[in-house]
């Protein structure tokens, strides 16, 4: 009784004098590096186009597959982790009255173990003993300190994990019969999604650690990639979900507007925490090893994962109608129009939004079974998933940074700074429109990913791909332009911007929307379908590979 | 539950019903699945173990051929293949090391091969022409030099 | 009595145009169109590649 009274307190205290300091310092710590990281996965990035493109000759001592491994792992692991854990821990301590000491202490903890995994996991790369791309296929063997390094981000990112568990039963414990807030439940879903879908990866992970170590002699590479794969394709969406989160409760609150349904985003949420894991699968649809049958299953399973999306798809859009037509907007579609497109707040994440449909729909298109031999490991997936994570993600939370940088460091975004961010995504479009698009239609021609550039001695078809390289070259020049203004804005924001107070803000319902049903808090029974889908989905193919698995393979060192 | 959004529910669900309607049909009534050999083999002794150790095309038919084919970093064994116009071609194919990705550049030949295990995809090809076959997963620095030719006559 | 009648009723369409989704309905619309658009100009590639 007493401690509910103290938590209620502490929440007034919170909505009161704003920010908690020891949380927001917290935050701060894991946005500056999420930021650092970008601005050198972004150079990588640069250098990989140029190179790709046949504009620029790497020095000898820097090596293509280098610079991909490192671009790989410092964008689509470290920069969205740290991004994630800042922007959601932020949300937590917002929304559930702060973080329990504890929790803050679990994070920190979190953070120094990522920081070590990254130093031991650059280290390696830097030393080129670890060109093994983000993907770390065996047998290619990379060295036994890259995967310890792996292991420490993962043990950092589980600290987090279980700092939100902690945070948020506390939190319901305190409120009992109450349902939580929107924001917290989406980052609660993020975190049980993480967990549960990197138990396949460190599985992988310490097995490798022995094998390439030469305590033991052979891996069964297809139970590797298999449980690689249930972990890849995861991670992504969990980026996708917190890219959601900000849809679902920030911008409606930007807009003028109101909360769609708070009941249809927890279902989201939900649904698309049991349905992920199996998702994997469909990166595996022309290996061999694993039966047609079974592959189809993986079809069914991975276009299911589209249905969440469809559902967002209708909210976001209602959202913004209604919100456009209260300001006025009239007939079929004036309410577009006067949707605040000047302000980055909105700008970035709608952005991010527009470019999910194409980035959806060629989602389906890569699980389609027999049509994946049309675009696999080609091109196409690079553009695929520069749209998806590298703008429907990516943008989201560049537009999340223009308020909550200045909510953590009590300051203010000034006309200026929104301006800049403006411009940036502008150029972030542009810069993709350029490069995914050319991506994606000379993926369709038959460019390979991966691949350093070739022309594979001047045969016609690889020369026909040499124009859609130059493009992308383009566009990957105006991506890290726009990383350079966002990384810019972000330091800015955080140290130099006027001070002031800054509202995070969290959108409403609407007033005659019908109370959420405290069933949707279930997460115990989530998490049971969860596991009962990745039992369906994975046990008998899992099984089918260590039974029927040929010997297995040694190390190899290729580069 | 608005009523628009139950029709558009109802209506993008059916849509990916009929996808899924499209390439099952072609998968289990017309056999045109993604390669899925189930085939496996020690990858340290491809060598020694039969197809393997006879790397080659061999006509199997009235203008029908089995290409015997291991992949290794940097190469494919057998390279720069000759057909005619209109073969149908088999390839059977294993990695001697690391995971490797077959590709004939503009057909729908991609498979990925790897240790331990046997591939198999077939292609009739009808267009006469200097086909590109490249490996499109990466298998090392030399990666980007690992392709080669197979001629439609 | 009739003015009012005529007011309320205008006021209603008001209401109902602000309620109105008939908007998101056509978004959606062009979001399958997308979905539908690349899948099926993927699916002529590989039929035209067989």
């Amino acid at each position: 009784m007493e401690q509910a009274i103290q938590s209620t307190l502490r929440e007034k205290a919170n909505r009161a004098l704003g920010v908690n300091l020891k949380d927001a310092k917290l935050s701060k710590a894991y946005l500056s590096v999420s930021f650092i990281t970008l601005l050198v996965g972004g150079i990588l990035g640069l250098l990989q186009g140029l190179e790709r493109s046949g504009l620029l000759e790497l020095p000898a001592w820097l090596n293509y597959y280098q610079v991909l491994t490192a671009h790989g792992i410092l964008l689509i692991l470290i920069f969205t982790s740290t991004f994630t854990i800042g922007y959601l821990y932020a949300g937590v301590s917002h929304t559930l009255g702060g973080l329990l000491p504890k929790v803050r202490k679990m994070a920190w903890t979190g953070f120094v173990l990522m920081l070590i995994g990254v130093a031991l996991v650059v280290i390696t790369i830097v030393a080129n003993e670890a060109s093994v791309l983000y993907t770390f296929y065996p047998p290619l063997a990379a060295s036994p300190v890259f995967y310890i390094g792996l292991v420490f981000v993962v043990l950092g990112i589980w600290s987090c994990c279980f700092g939100v568990f902690i945070n948020y039963n506390h939190w319901r414990k305190n409120h009992r019969g109450e349902v939580t807030p929107l924001l917290a439940f989406f980052a609660m879903g993020v975190f049980v999604l993480w967990f549960f879908g990197s138990l396949g990866v460190t599985t992988e992970v310490l097995t490798l650690i022995p094998w390439s170590l030469g305590w033991k002699e052979t891996i069964n590479v297809m139970v590797s990639r298999t449980l690689f794969w249930s972990f890849g394709h995861t991670l992504v969406n969990i980026w996708y979900i917190v890219a959601t989160s900000a849809w679902y409760v920030v911008v409606p609150k930007i807009i003028g507007g109101r909360v769609f349904s708070d009941k249809l985003a927890r279902l989201v949420v939900v649904l698309l925490v049991i349905l992920n894991i199996p998702g994997g699968f469909h990166h595996q649809i022309i290996d061999p090893g694993i039966s047609e049958s079974v592959k189809f299953l993986h079809v069914f399973m991975s276009i299911s994962i589209a249905f969440p999306s469809l559902m967002t798809a209708f909210a976001m859009f209602a959202v913004f109608e209604r919100a456009g037509r209260k300001l006025g907007g009239k007939g079929l579609l004036g309410w577009f129009k006067k949707l605040p497109w000047g302000d980055v707040r909105f700008l970035a994440p709608m952005v991010a939004m527009i470019a999910f449909i194409p980035a959806g729909a060629g989602g389906i298109v890569n699980t389609s079974n027999q049509m994946n031999q049309v675009i696999h490991n080609t091109l196409w997936v690079v553009g695929h998933f520069h749209l998806t994570v590298g703008t429907s993600v990516v943008l989201t939370f560049f537009g999340i940074c223009y308020w909550l940088i200045p909510y953590l460091a009590k300051r203010k975004l000034t006309p200026q700074m929104n301006k800049l961010g403006v411009i940036q995504t502008i150029i972030w479009t542009v810069g993709m429109i350029l490069m995914s698009g050319s991506q994606h239609l000379v993926g369709l021609l038959g460019d390979p990913r991966r691949t350093a550039f070739t022309t594979y001695g001047d045969h016609n078809t690889a020369l026909s791909w040499v124009p859609y390289e130059y493009v992308m070259g383009i566009g990957a020049t105006l991506l890290l332009i726009g990383v350079i203004i966002q990384v810019y804005a972000v330091f800015n924001m955080m140290f130099f911007a006027p001070k002031g107070e800054t509202e995070f803000p969290i959108g409403e319902p609407e007033d005659d929307a019908l109370p959420t049903p405290i069933w949707m808090e279930r997460w115990g029974l989530w998490i049971v379908l969860m596991l009962m889908v990745v039992a369906m989905a994975y046990v008998v193919p899992v099984v089918d590979f260590i039974v029927n698995a040929p010997p297995g393979s040694p190390p190899i060192k290729t580069w | 539950m608005h009523k628009f959004e139950e029709i558009w529910l109802t209506l993008s669900a059916g849509i990916l019903i009929i996808f899924m309607v499209v390439v099952g049909y072609q998968t289990f009534a017309l056999g045109m699945g993604p390669p899925s050999e189930k085939e496996t083999i020690d990858p340290q002794k491809v060598d020694q173990i039969a197809p393997f150790n006879d790397p080659g095309v061999k006509k199997i038919g009235e203008n029908e051929y089995e290409v015997v084919m291991t992949l290794q970093a940097f190469g494919f064994n057998p390279g720069n293949i000759e057909v005619p116009a209109g073969a149908k071609v088999n390839f059977t194919m294993t990695s001697k090391d690391v995971t490797h990705g077959f590709q004939i550049a503009e057909t729908n030949v991609n498979a990925m091969v790897m240790p331990g295990h046997i591939q198999k995809i077939s292609h009739t090809f009808d267009k006469p022409g200097n086909y590109l076959i490249l490996c499109n997963e990466y298998c090392g620095t030399g990666h980007q030099m690992m392709s080669t030719t197979i001629t439609v006559k | 009595m009739n003015t009012t009648k005529a007011n309320i009723s205008k006021q209603q369409e008001g209401a109902d145009d602000v309620k109105s989704l008939k908007g998101t309905l056509v978004s959606t619309g062009i979001v399958g169109a997308v979905i539908v658009i690349m899948w099926v100009a993927v699916f002529w590639l590989y039929m035209t590649r067989l």
